[in-house]
């Protein structure tokens, strides 16, 4: 009887086990394992930026998270006073993390390797030192304001950075460890790992080489003429890959939080706003009055509506009155009797005003628009400005003269050359840019960029004779400064009043590209505040000069060898 | 046969019990160790072998102790029942006075080092006394002055021990309801007794709702109803062993996780070693070994069943009737709580839960087993 009843309980009990154990067995070892697994986020190597000859401009370097796990803190006021004696942050601030009861709590991040090495060899218990990736540059300040930089969290910033998060952000990987009940993790334990994916590598269009010369460049004329800012573009006009963007002065993308030039005295902007200021890439951000390079514009608007021809004949006697008003030119005494072609190589304010009116405000705004002036050029970068132009009902013939010459408005550095390079290349509206393409480390996925391109945006023939127009004034007009021996190079001056005009500060700028007859580089130069003389073809013309001078043979653009030399040669 | 032949007559000795009594205390060793060791190398300064160790020195003591018992008479200590009941009156009251506390129970009597727990003396004061009583009342068993003695002596002794240790109390009235059942010619009043007791178990939850609206039931222990009836709702507070059990049960499937691999013993369950360690057989071993442990222990009451029809006298078969209800009612309850058929009670698992005076006691009763059986004469 007794033995019965003991089996029968027993059976029971067994039976309750094999409940337990077969039919309830999932329900309960899942919910044991998501009491035991610990989770641990490996960070995927963001992806590298290289230029365009594949030379790397931002990498990853090796760096150290510091972080504290409350249960295995034995000696919490040693902790306290070493990691903030080594970190050298405030105690009250470690102290309320290592008292702070969770898991694991951060204390520092991006410590360098060798100081993450020195915190793990005094053997703590309760700190760990988990080495991570931090950005990197190696070119330091190099395109700073293009590139950008990335924040604690290895996320973009500003720049191309932000642009190309998605590519060169990876996928982080996964730790999943089992712990015990007090959280520490089990040696040997079974371990899941989902591996991380590593960021897509950038490679963009800018060349290391022409950037770095560019920025020399732009240094060297910003120092002489103790300009506020000096800009530089550098863009292939054919298929709008920009091979430089300079805006110095730079800042340096190893240090980004640390501003580059001392804050004015009196200024009550606050360091963020500063940092702000240093870090906005003023050829995309900022507008300004292109001035005498938007002549291109309107010329180019003139002669596709067959307004004008380059040897229509004008006069100039010094101003043009429109309607009450009377609009100086920049020669006091006039220019005298000149053609459209002599026109444009001596940038004459009323020959211009002249061809504006001619138009009328109906086509000119048809061309505006039909250049693209309108929308963003639509560049991979962020904060890209729009054109602040006249509104069309609210345009008048005094509005419209002083938009022909470049005034009254205003457009991105980048908006202009983009524009100018559409003109000059046959008449195809490029978008400007530098991602080329981004590919996995393996180089298995790669990816590449298109960019849209509109067609037709003036006529072959008016796009020659822009180019022919442009030549001039270089080879004989107000751009002869940029004229360099054995190369066809177009390009337009331009000296802007910075508003208000009272404050007498300019703009200094030059617009040039070459082979004129082909061309293959566009450059703009814009030196912001030039004390001195000013005037965009005395001081920016022999930038350009100076920069096509160094990167056109760089770029396989020999120069054209003399005939008679030639021949000489020949012969001898 | 001449009645000169009778000294030589060969004696039966349970070999089969003796080599379960050593499987299942070596494998409990092994089983302390496993569930053990982490937490040992955590508390016990690295010395993962802290439990096993006191336990397997206890034990190999407790072999000794058992085979010198296992040759001895029984009739022997039947004269010492009246000095082991006035004992264990002494060292009861002792403990609730001057007892160690532990967890807000007194349980412990200690000098210095050395320290044990009476309620294990209780248990055996009571296999013996009630086997004494009964051999002596004789018929008296069935009339109610038999039952009125028997219950004079179970009743206030488990009532002393259930006021620190509810679960031994429940044993011992346990192992003497058995010994009387046996005994006892009268069926009806026993199976009421039992049917009673399943109804309180299965209606546990209203029955308890009522007895503490009538006060008579204090919250705490109402409480511990509602967490054995849903211990899923409590995680943290009364529900955390029993649910962090069946973590460990549910976890370990058919065949189990393989011995030492358990990741609910590292401070998940607490006392693993302890109450719950047969939770670290089912996720080590699986359903599998499981059902091998509990087939042993059946194997082992087959073994009592067996010495005890065959013992040569009413007083060695009531003794081995005694034991074999102590280990019967353990098993049971324990594995009940493990699997949360029946509320959390502090029940060890004979044999293999870590517990110095349970496994010396344990041997001392096996010794007694021993010795009925080896009085056991074999008929040619």
């Amino acid at each position: 009887m007794v033995w019965v009843i003991s089996c029968l309980l027993m059976a029971g009990l067994v039976g309750r086990l094999v409940y337990l154990m077969i039919f309830r067995s999932e329900h309960y070892s899942q919910m044991a394992e998501d009491l035991h697994q610990r989770e641990r986020t490996i960070k995927a190597a963001r992806g590298q930026i290289l230029d365009r000859n594949g030379t790397v401009i931002a990498t990853n370097r090796t760096v150290c998270t510091i972080s504290v796990i409350y249960n295995q803190i034995t000696d919490r006021e040693k902790v306290v006073e070493t990691l903030s004696q080594a970190l050298g942050l405030p105690e009250d601030e470690v102290r309320k993390k290592a008292e702070k009861y969770s898991a694991r709590e951060i204390v520092a991040t991006n410590v360098d390797k060798e100081l993450g090495d020195q915190i793990r060899s005094y053997q703590l218990d309760g700190v760990k030192v988990d080495e991570d990736y931090k950005r990197y540059y190696p070119m330091g300040s190099l395109a700073s304001k293009v590139l950008g930089f990335t924040g604690g969290d290895n996320q973009g910033i500003i720049g191309l950075e932000v642009v190309y998060e998605e590519w060169l952000k990876g996928t982080n990987g996964l730790i999943l460890t089992q712990a015990d009940a007090a959280g520490v993790e089990i040696e040997n334990a079974f371990e899941d790992r989902v591996e991380p994916v590593s960021g897509s590598d950038l490679t963009i269009s800018l060349d290391v080489n022409i950037q770095t010369y560019a920025q020399q460049a732009a240094y060297k004329v910003m120092e002489e003429k103790e300009a506020k800012r000096v800009s530089m573009i550098v863009m292939n006009p054919q298929n709008g890959e920009i091979l430089a963007m300079v805006n110095v002065p730079e800042f340096d993308l190893n240090d980004p939080f640390t501003l580059n030039v001392e804050p004015e005295e009196g200024t009550a902007a606050s360091k963020q706003d500063l940092l702000n200021q240093m870090w906005r890439n003023p050829s995309i951000n900022d507008t300004y009055e292109p001035g005498s390079t938007f002549k291109i514009i309107t010329a180019a608007a003139g002669l596709e509506a067959g307004a004008v021809k380059l040897d229509d004949k004008f006069s100039c006697p010094g101003f043009r009155v429109v309607e009450d008003r009377r609009i100086r030119c920049h020669k006091a005494g006039g220019h005298g009797a000149e053609t459209f072609l002599q026109a444009v190589m001596n940038s004459c304010n009323p020959v211009f005003i002249d061809v504006g009116q001619r138009l009328g405000v109906d086509q000119y705004y048809h061309y505006f628009t039909q250049f693209g002036l309108f929308g963003k050029t639509g560049i991979d970068l962020p904060g890209e400005a729009s054109t602040i132009m006249h509104k069309k009902e609210n345009m008048g013939l005094v509005e419209l003269a002083t938009v022909s010459f470049g005034q009254s408005f205003q457009i991105t550095p980048l908006q202009l050359i983009t524009t100018a390079a559409s003109i000059v290349n046959g008449g195809k509206r490029v978008t400007p840019h530098f991602g080329i393409q981004a590919a996995s480390p393996d180089g298995t996925n790669i990816r590449k960029f298109s960019y849209p391109v509109r067609e037709g945006i003036v006529s072959k023939e008016t796009s020659e004779t822009m180019r022919y127009a442009l030549e001039q004034v270089v080879a004989q007009g107000g751009g002869k400064k940029a004229c360099l021996p054995g190369y066809r190079i177009g390009g337009k001056t331009a000296t802007s009043e910075k508003l208000p005009r009272s404050l007498k500060k300019y703009i200094s700028s030059f617009l040039g590209f070459a082979p004129a007859d082909n061309p293959q580089v566009i450059a703009l130069v814009t030196i912001d505040e030039p004390v001195g003389i000013y005037y965009g073809g005395t001081i920016a013309a022999p930038v350009i000069a100076d920069l096509f001078k160094n990167i056109l043979p760089y770029l396989g653009i020999e120069a054209e060898v003399e005939e008679t030399a030639s021949g000489f040669g020949n012969f001898d | 046969m001449p009645k000169k032949k009778k000294k030589k007559v060969r004696r039966f000795y349970d070999y089969s019990l003796l080599f379960t009594v050593v499987f299942l205390t070596i494998f409990g060793l092994v089983m302390i160790y496993s569930s053990s060791s982490y937490m040992a190398q955590i508390n016990y300064e690295g010395n993962a072998g802290y439990f096993m160790t006191r336990q397997a020195s206890i034990a190999l003591g407790g072999f000794f102790l058992m085979i010198l018992i296992s040759r001895m008479d029984y009739h022997w200590y039947a004269r010492f029942s009246r000095l082991a009941i006035l004992v264990s009156w002494g060292l009861m009251i002792a403990v609730s006075l001057f007892g160690r506390e532990v967890n807000g129970k007194k349980r412990w009597l200690g000098v210095g080092p050395l320290s044990f727990q009476p309620t294990e003396l209780v248990k055996i004061t009571v296999i013996v006394a009630m086997a004494v009583l009964i051999t002596r009342i004789g018929r008296d068993v069935d009339r109610i002055a038999g039952v009125a003695r028997a219950v004079l002596i179970v009743v206030p002794l488990a009532g002393i021990v259930a006021a620190n240790n509810l679960s031994s109390g429940i044993i011992i009235v346990g192992i003497g309801f058995v010994m009387m059942f046996v005994a006892s010619k009268k069926r009806l009043p026993y199976a009421l007794c039992v049917l009673a007791a399943a109804f309180m178990l299965i209606f546990a939850g209203p029955i308890g709702h009522a007895l503490t609206a009538m006060k008579i039931l204090k919250p705490y222990q109402l409480n511990r109803i509602n967490v054995w009836l849903n211990p899923e709702a409590y995680p943290s507070t009364g529900g955390y062993q029993v649910l962090q059990g069946l973590y460990a049960i549910g976890s370990g499937g058919l065949f189990g996780k393989g011995l030492g691999e358990s990741i609910q013993k590292l401070g998940f369950v607490p006392e693993s070693q302890n109450d719950m360690i047969f939770s670290i057989i089912c996720e080590e071993l699986g359903l599998f070994g499981a059902c091998l442990v509990i087939f042993l222990f059946v194997f082992m009451i087959y073994r009592f069943l067996l010495i005890a029809g065959n013992a040569p006298d009413l007083f060695g078969a009531l003794l081995v009737v005694g034991v074999m209800a102590h280990i019967a009612i353990q098993v049971i309850l324990n594995i009940a709580v493990v699997t949360n058929t029946i509320p959390n009670t502090g029940i060890t698992l004979p044999f293999i839960s870590y517990g110095g005076t349970s496994v010396l006691f344990l041997m001392i009763e096996m010794g007694m087993v021993l010795s009925v059986s080896n009085q056991i004469k074999l008929e040619r």
